[in-house]
């Protein structure tokens, strides 16, 4: 839309325009100010999000193989044949495909969750706490800080069989199993790359709520504190309340971003993942990139971009309700 | 103000083994950095015996680490410069100007950003892998060039919403005042936003070097030997037969100190702005 205008305006000779009385349609530089400054955003914009999206979505309808990853005009068109396998829960992908639905499913409302419950909770003691205050805020922040990389290796090393902490502690420490267990591959996995996730985002929504609780007035607790409101009941009435809607976008951000987890399960596990621990990112990154079917990965894609539309669509009426009646 | 005793204990409660589940990962990447290889072999000691500094000379050597690091500062910091500038303008247009397209522009930023990004990868790499076939050079797959490209995807839209957040909170008063004074709305973006939006331009940067730091996904398919980041670069510690566990952690130290010492410095710059953005 922005382009068409500009082309527009660019037919018409820049004159320059008496400060007063001007005609509400006439070409002024002040009229397309606001393009030129979004110009360079729409290009790029452009290049990497719209086209690639179109692309994307193009390679979802046509059999896109290793036989036609480097001349891709020449793959076969096949309508919604890539849905159709993606979508096919008695075959074998598409079961697949239902079941690390699923497990991402279960993983992100655990870790979004189980983060929101930390970083609200550490964000309200915090708050009032005097002393210490300052050192406990940089630690739990550092695991945000530190690239995801690196907090991942760490705990990779963590969850060694042989030579990890976690078992030398539950083995030898605390005498809890007989058997060293595999935290890495079978079915732990899931509680492993959970427990790393969580490492990892509950700073975040520590920082957000620390955030928004520094805005409340702190008028607001003195005067309930002499209206004889309790420690809890503070919390419950003004905290809570005045949190509101900026927990609702953090738990919108907490989900989509946890949803598409790709990182965690990568480092841990490498391309393929631990069936209990096969997120949907990594299964269509590794049945994309293992395979080499690009169409088959695109459709999987397309579908995973829906559902998340969805979510925050459905977020939004949510949301809207909740404003509307508050 | 006087607390009771149940939310003195629940302060203990919360704050105690988040403080141990947050400290002792920490430590282990520390303590591990500064063994010699046969220590971080068997159990895990808490007290490092034989103290060493051999794990960070060794580091560089075993695996081509500083050329992982020349890699990630080039692609991250010319993606975070790009995606800077670019929002500067493109926010000051979305948070002062009301014109046509202003909704439709708004909604692909703030909607890209939260599509995962495998979906862009897929049809990048094949759009790389065609342009450089028809070139005859490789000038996108494998390159910094189609990296930074990649890295685009994910810090332009963040810098865009945020720092229109924060724009937003500036008080219109200030650009009109100067308007009033003669200044263009150019003028008036140089003069009077850019300094007042410091906080939320530098809490900008700092995300959009930290997501492209710490980038893995685009890194790991659209990187070859010569080009790869340190993301990607770190896993090569481990080999068919050995996993330089030592050395693995050293490397982690060292690729994670710059970043976190500078994310503590503009922590409160990110909060701002990350609040702006969250909240409008």
């Amino acid at each position: 839309m922005a382009l068409t205008f500009l082309k527009q305006a660019a037919r018409r000779p820049a004159e320059p325009s008496p400060p007063a009385a001007q005609p509400a349609k006439r070409f002024t530089w002040t009229r397309l100010a606001p393009y030129l400054l979004i110009l360079p955003a729409v290009l790029f914009e452009l290049l990497v999000h719209v086209i690639p999206m179109i692309v994307g979505i193009f390679m979802s309808f046509i059999q896109l193989t290793q036989f036609f990853i480097t001349n891709w005009s020449a793959a076969p068109f096949v309508g919604t044949g890539n849905y159709a396998v993606a979508l096919d829960f008695s075959g074998p992908l598409g079961w697949q495909l239902v079941r690390s639905f699923l497990i991402t499913l279960g993983f992100t409302v655990l870790v979004v969750g189980i983060s929101f419950v930390f970083g609200m909770s550490a964000a309200l003691v915090l708050h009032r706490l005097g002393r210490g205050r300052g050192f406990l805020r940089t630690l739990f922040l550092i695991p945000y800080a530190l690239p995801a990389y690196a907090g991942i290796i760490i705990w990779k090393f963590i969850l060694q069989r042989d030579n990890g902490l976690l078992n030398q502690l539950l083995v030898d420490g605390l005498h809890l199993a007989s058997e060293r267990p595999f935290w890495l591959i079978g079915g732990n996995a899931f509680v492993s790359v959970v427990v790393v996730s969580i490492w990892q985002q509950w700073p975040f929504a520590f920082l957000m709520s620390m955030a928004g609780m520094q805005v409340i007035p702190e008028e607001l607790y003195q005067a309930a504190a002499i209206d004889g409101a309790s420690t809890w009941q503070q919390i419950r009435f003004i905290t809570m309340r005045m949190m509101k809607p900026l927990n609702a976008v953090l738990l919108l951000l907490l989900f989509l971003w946890t949803f598409r987890e790709f990182n965690t399960p990568y480092v841990l596990f490498g391309p393929t993942p631990p069936e209990a621990a096969d997120l949907l990112t990594v299964h269509i990154y590794s049945s994309s990139f293992i395979t080499w079917n690009f169409g088959l990965g695109s459709a999987m894609s397309v579908l995973l971009m829906l559902f998340l539309v969805v979510v925050a669509g459905l977020w939004a009426l949510w949301n809207r309700r909740v404003n509307r009646d508050a | 103000m006087r607390e009771q005793l149940s939310f003195r204990i629940f302060r203990w409660v919360v704050l105690v083994p988040l403080a141990i589940f947050t400290a002792v990962p920490l430590y282990v990447m520390v303590t591990s950095a500064l063994k010699p290889l046969q220590d971080v072999r068997g159990d895990f000691q808490w007290w490092p015996t034989n103290l060493t500094f051999e794990p960070f000379v060794d580091m560089w050597s075993t695996v081509p680490l500083a050329d992982y690091f020349v890699n990630s500062v080039v692609v991250t910091s010319i993606a975070t410069l790009f995606s800077v500038v670019i929002a500067i303008f493109a926010s000051y247009a979305i948070s002062r100007y009301r014109f046509r397209g202003r909704g439709v522009f708004s909604g692909v930023v703030l909607s890209t950003q939260m599509f995962p990004g495998v979906l862009f990868l897929l049809p990048l790499f094949i759009i790389f892998v065609n342009i450089d076939r028809s070139l005859g050079f490789s000038f996108l797959y494998q390159t910094r060039i189609g990296l930074i490209v990649t890295y685009l995807t994910f810090t332009l839209p963040f810098s865009i919403w945020m720092l229109a957040g924060y724009m937003n909170g500036i008080p219109r008063s200030l650009d009109e005042a100067a308007k009033v004074d003669g200044t263009t709305a150019i003028g008036a973006l140089f003069r009077i936003i850019l300094p007042a939006a410091r906080p939320g331009i530098i809490a900008v940067a700092v995300y959009s070097f930290m997501t492209g730091w710490g980038e893995i996904l685009f890194a790991s398919q659209l990187t070859n030997s010569d080009t790869r980041t340190l993301s990607v670069g770190m896993q090569s510690y481990a080999t068919e037969t050995n996993v330089y566990w030592n050395e693995v952690m050293a490397a982690a130290l060292v690729v994670s100190v710059p970043i976190v010492v500078g994310f503590l410095i503009l922590q409160r710059y990110l909060v701002s702005g990350l609040t702006a953005g969250a909240v409008k």
